[in-house]
């Protein structure tokens, strides 16, 4: 199980926080805190596996986190999940932005982690990996966004069809 | 109503939305807070209004305030509002803040439940998508409860995007609902071999987290799993069915082997991919690679021994060798037992034998392996034997006494007739016992043994080899009967062969039957001659004269043919029959050997000539199967670059060791093992010395890295190794430093310096002390860096009588060990040896006569007797000691060396004016002179240096001027005149023996050099 996914900046600043256990506020922002700390001052070339961490932690888990650039990507899970195998979750779910948003940089992620969420949300479910494979993801993620835009311009349509002259 | 939906949307434009939230709180940098805080107002007014438009927006917004770590839990019924919105758009906002903020204790969620419902059964998949993901995140038990039933239908959903959604969430269910579990669970097997891989997937998620809690409940479902793992493409899946396994086999330890295999085959895969790129960073796995040998699964062994191949070194190849032959004793069934031991050969002859040390282990792995039965590649051994026979000189007079035990044994090895049996190897010791018989211990029993009858039931090729090595052999051993008085010896020999050979003439071979018969009329006519007391074991031995050299089959082709020269052309007349009898049975020995062309004797002339061996070293150079024993090919080897790491050359074997019987090649392994362990403790040692020199900045510096492959050198090397390690120690050199106290000063008493003795004597003191303390920190610095056990040592040279010389060392126990059992030798000179007690060899060591705790210096004597002193010089030495730990005590040894200065062979000896006129005035001695410049201090200290430190006395004294004297022990007289001058000091010297005097000349001026 994944416990938690979170994303932030170079200088610790969360871009994306999604738990799949329930915390208060408070506890979160200790959390991405604490997290933060424990990641950033590790090398570049050291692996990418962290265990530890009070808040998350507990024997069972461990922290699996890839850094891109100005981000970090560091999911929290249990034993039941390969390290391997979050990594290249990690990397599937990169490159999915990476499709979404073409060339996406940190500012997409600040402006529109509503979107970012809805992409996680076909790929990780509950804390349970719902999809790997980036194509349906990718698929799956279009096909909602357009009947989003659909609805946009009914409403906009709608709207103006109304609107007195 | 239309109106209000214009207005709210009017109004929506002039609302910030979440990148307008976003971009504010970036704008408002210092007062954050404060900033959002009027945003929270703002939103809680937006979620007042009607539109869903606008409140979608504000929830929007707060799940990113959320995420900042503000609480809005406020909002939940908003929330709601907007999860019950119609449209997609703000259902998915909605899903996706309640996915945030609710949890068991948010008390709308039970409003929810029937919204929930209906989104699960929307015709739109994904609002049922969206509710399912939201769900997922908040379930609770009253959710789960209520919606089981729904959610378990939804598992059979048509869109499969759906069907995995629901598997998925189904874990989430069972968590807070478990009743759920029993109904639920046929259809969630059912999903296990749903069409599609997602689904399959979840299914396979959801049971493998079902089982982490309760691994033996799902036992039953490890068939099917196994199933899916053999058959699923998904890497996902593969995981998680492993990970599944690992939760399972406690209670099934069958499964181990199914899961197992799957990782250790791609994990091997994986390495022997990473092995072409990065050999070092696989070989740190050799053990695991070895375990994997043992594997049941043939497909991983045969990878592991892939990888085998291309991970050894010179440091494990015996190890891993080892092990091979170890599983080639266990191993089960004729195919992977063949398979490893070609891989063993493989290993052991890649490079041409690069990576092998010692070629007694290697023969004897080969004679090991001959003991395999049914094996298919006797060829292969007997094509090894023969060519490390042949290319390893040194190793011959082993493998000889290992290949007669072969044939005395033969019987064990003739139960395989079939083509490529073991019995092949014979083939090879026939023919390297016969060809190399000058090594055989009894060339008689050998001889017999390759006449047996039973030989007769050896394929063909194989008794040829028999007969014409049985020739080889008959001659080796006539001309050792010969050589004694009973000459009936050599007669029954050729008796036993007359005897025996017909057994050979009838052989259907014809082969055989030729070179039978051929040598028995040869045998009889020899009977003939033996009778008639002719001695003709030197005529017999002709026949076999001349090494054979093993040559590629194509190198012949590659020497050009000289112009002018017509090969098919008679050069003389057709040769008689008689002709070069002996160069004939060579032709058949070896299959190896070239045709020989037709002898040409055309006229060359020397640059011709020149040119043509030119060619042909640089063919036999380029040819590594060409190998000469003349010493100037060798040199054509070792200066060619690609060629000089065949060990062929190299190999100065050590006393051969002698194996009774069959050799077990695992002592060649802890004798290697040995070996290396000496060379290591060594190597540390040249190590410490060279930080030790980098530190002190003297000496040259080597290149330290860590103990690379290279520096393994080969067994037979050794020699060179220890030669070169006085070198690497030279930092060691001791000096000779004469102590005050312990050569009781005539210096002080007997001086006649009239002058300001009191104030002469304190500064003879300072200058006494200076010295001695100097060198001492200065060794002391040296030996710092000796992390543990190590010894100051301060050698004091003393003075007896004529020849002999007293060396006091101080022992120092710098480090935190016990060190005992102290041995001191030294190696030595012509000239000068140490003197030890009756009874004892020339290279015994002294027992240094105490032990040392940690951090106590004591001192030893040692009595060296000297021949001639008119030259200086170094003795090489050695102490080795017990240094004792806890835990454990180990064995080391220091290498060090004696200087034995000129100087430490003078004797402070007083002399009074007269006399020493008297001497001077004699003529007996022979002048020399020194200048010493920019000597920067008062005339006394020098004066005082000089007698320190060269063992002078001063005689008179006027001024800038002096005279001294000293007495070697030998009685030689040694004058000084020293003269100064400003910073320019003049010393004439006069002295019986010229040699001891310019010796003690160049070391006064060092001492002045150093200053």
């Amino acid at each position: 199980m994944i416990k938690a996914i979170l994303i932030f900046n170079n200088h610790g600043k969360p871009r994306l926080s999604k738990f799949y256990e329930h915390y208060t506020e408070d506890t979160e922002q200790q959390i991405i805190r604490e997290t933060f700390h424990l990641v950033s001052k590790r090398d570049e070339n050291v692996c990418n596996f962290l265990e530890g961490g009070m808040l998350i932690g507990g024997s069972d888990y461990k922290l699996i986190y890839r850094h891109y650039a100005t981000l970090y990507f560091v999911f929290c899970v249990d034993s039941s999940e390969s390290e391997l195998g979050i990594l290249d979750l990690i990397q599937v779910f990169v490159e999915t932005l990476d499709k979404c948003f073409e060339n996406v940089c940190e500012l997409d992620l600040i402006f529109h982690v509503d979107k970012v969420h809805n992409i996680l949300a076909e790929m990780v479910m509950g804390g349970m990996v719902l999809e790997t494979n980036m194509n349906e993801i990718i698929t799956q993620v279009d096909a909602q966004n357009k009947m989003e835009k659909s609805e946009v311009n009914q409403d906009l349509t709608y709207s103006l069809f109304y609107l007195p002259v | 109503m239309a109106l209000k939906i214009v207005k709210g949307s009017i109004d929506r434009m002039f609302d910030k939305n979440l990148q307008d939230l976003v971009r504010g709180i970036r704008n408002h940098k210092e007062d954050e807070a404060k900033y959002i805080s009027t945003c929270i107002d703002e939103i809680k007014q937006e979620l007042k209004q009607d539109n869903i438009a606008v409140k979608a927006n504000a929830v929007c917004k707060l799940t990113y305030l959320q995420m900042l770590g503000y609480d809005v839990s406020w909002a939940a019924f908003n929330i709601v509002e907007v999860m019950s919105s119609s449209k997609f758009t703000y259902k998915r906002i909605g899903y996706l803040a309640a996915s945030q903020c609710f949890h068991e204790s948010t008390d709308v969620i039970m409003l929810t439940t029937n919204q929930i419902r209906k989104d699960l059964s929307s015709p739109n998949q994904y609002d049922t998508g969206v509710a399912l993901t939201g769900l997922s995140c908040f379930v609770t038990p009253d959710l789960a409860r209520d919606l089981a039933n729904d959610i378990m239908t939804l598992m059979s959903h048509t869109k499969p995007y759906i069907r995995k959604k629901a598997v998925l969430i189904m874990y989430k269910v069972f968590l807070k609902y478990p009743e759920s579990l029993r109904p639920a669970f046929p259809r969630l097997k059912e999903k296990l071999e749903d069409p599609d891989p997602g689904v399959q997937s979840a299914a396979v998620n959801v049971i493998c987290e079902l089982a982490r809690r309760n691994p033996k409940n799902y036992l039953s479902l490890a068939p099917l799993f196994f199933k899916l793992m053999t058959s699923s493409t998904n890497n996902w899946v593969l995981i998680k069915i492993i990970k599944l396994f690992g939760a399972l086999t406690p209670l099934e330890p069958r499964l181990v082997y199914s899961c197992v295999h799957v990782v250790k085959y791609l994990g091997l895969l994986a390495m022997s991919k990473i092995l072409k790129t990065h050999p070092k960073s696989v070989q740190s796995h050799k053990d695991l690679i070895l375990q994997c040998l043992d594997d049941k699964d043939e497909s991983i062994r045969l990878r592991a021994l892939d990888l085998l191949y291309g991970m050894v070194s010179k440091k494990n190849l015996m190890e891993i060798v080892k092990k091979l032959m170890l599983h080639v004793d266990k191993a089960e069934g004729t195919t992977y037992r063949d398979e490893l031991l070609t891989k063993i050969i493989d290993i052991c002859s890649q490079s041409n034998y690069q990576y092998i040390t010692n070629f007694e282990w290697y023969i004897s792995i080969l004679v090991e392996l001959t003991r395999l039965e049914g094996t298919r590649h006797g060829h292969l051994i007997a094509s090894q034997m023969l060519d490390v026979a042949i290319r390893v000189k040194a190793i011959r007079a082993f493998a000889v006494a290992q290949m007669a035990t072969l044939l005395d044994n033969a019987h064990l090895l003739t139960g395989n007739m079939q083509r490529n049996g073991i019995c092949e190897v014979l083939y090879a010791a026939a023919w390297i016992c016969g060809e190399f018989s000058e090594h055989l211990e009894n060339p008689m029993q050998t001889l017999e043994a390759m006449l047996r009858p039973k030989v007769a039931t050896l394929p063909g090729h194989i008794q040829a080899v028999y007969v014409q090595n049985a020739a080889k052999l008959f001659a080796t051993v006539l001309k050792s009967q010969e050589g004694n008085t009973d000459s009936t010896a050599a007669q029954e020999t050729s008796q036993l062969m007359i005897d025996r050979l017909p057994l050979f003439v009838q052989s259907a071979n014809l082969e055989v039957q030729e070179r039978a018969s051929c040598i028995l009329q040869l045998v009889k006519y020899i009977q003939k001659l033996q009778q008639k007391d002719v001695e003709i074991a030197e005529e017999v031995n002709a026949l076999f004269a001349g090494e054979l050299n093993p040559v590629a089959p194509k190198a012949q082709k590659k020497v050009p043919v000289p112009e002018g020269l017509d090969l098919d052309a008679w050069i003389n007349e057709p040769p008689s029959e008689s002709e070069s009898e002996d160069e004939q049975p060579k032709a058949i020995f070896a299959k190896e050997e070239p045709k020989h062309s037709r002898p040409r004797h055309t006229e060359v002339d020397e640059k011709e000539l020149a040119r043509r061996r030119e060619a042909r070293k640089q063919e036999q150079a380029n040819n590594p199967f060409y190998i000469k024993a003349s010493p100037s090919s060798q040199k054509v080897y070792q200066d060619t670059p690609g060629v000089e790491h065949i060990p062929v050359v190299q190999i100065d074997l050590s006393v051969p060791l002698k194996v009774p019987g069959l050799p077990m090649s695992d002592q060649y392994v802890k004798l290697e093992e040995e070996r290396r362990q000496k060379e290591r403790a060594e190597k540390k040692k040249k190590e410490k010395k060279k930080r030790k020199e980098k530190r002190s900045g003297r000496g040259k510096k080597h290149d330290s890295g860590p103990e690379s492959e290279e520096d393994i050198t080969p067994a037979h090397q050794v020699d060179i190794v220890t030669e070169e390690m006085p070198e690497v120690n030279s930092l060691d050199i001791l000096y000779f430093v004469p102590l005050a106290d312990s050569e009781k000063l005539p210096v002080r008493s007997h001086r006649e310096t009239p002058k300001s003795p009191a104030e002469d004597g304190d500064t003879e003191n300072a200058a006494l002390q200076e010295p001695k303390k100097k060198s001492t920190k200065e060794k002391r610095e040296k030996k710092k860096d000796k992390d543990r056990d190590r010894k100051v040592y301060d050698i004091q040279g003393n003075l007896q009588d004529g020849s002999q010389v007293v060396v006091s060392v101080i022992f120092e126990n710098k480090g935190d060990s016990f060190l005992k059992s102290m041995e001191f030798n030294v190696l030595d000179s012509l000239n000068s040896k140490l003197q030890r007690p009756d009874g004892s060899g020339p290279h015994d060591g002294l027992t240094v006569p105490f032990q040392l705790p940690p951090g106590v210096s004591n001192e030893a004597r040692f009595v060296f007797t000297v021949q001639s002193i008119i030259m200086p010089q170094k003795l090489k030495g050695t102490l080795t000691f017990i240094v004792k730990n806890e835990d454990s005590s180990t064995h080391e040894k220091l290498d060090f060396k004696l200087h034995f200065t000129c100087t430490s062979y003078l004797i402070t000896t007083p002399c009074y004016s007269d006399a020493f006129a008297k001497l001077l005035e004699s003529g007996d001695l022979k002048g020399s002179s020194v200048r010493l410049e920019g000597v920067n201090m008062p005339f006394h200290h020098l004066l005082a240096r000089i007698c320190f430190h060269h063992h002078f006395s001063v005689v008179e004294r006027i001024d800038s001027c002096a005279s001294m004297y000293s007495r070697s022990i030998q009685g030689h007289h040694v004058c000084l005149l020293v003269k100064t001058s400003g910073q320019t000091v003049s010393i004439d010297a006069k002295c019986d023996e010229p040699t001891l005097l310019g010796n003690v000349l160049d070391e006064i001026k060092q001492t002045f050099s150093q200053c």
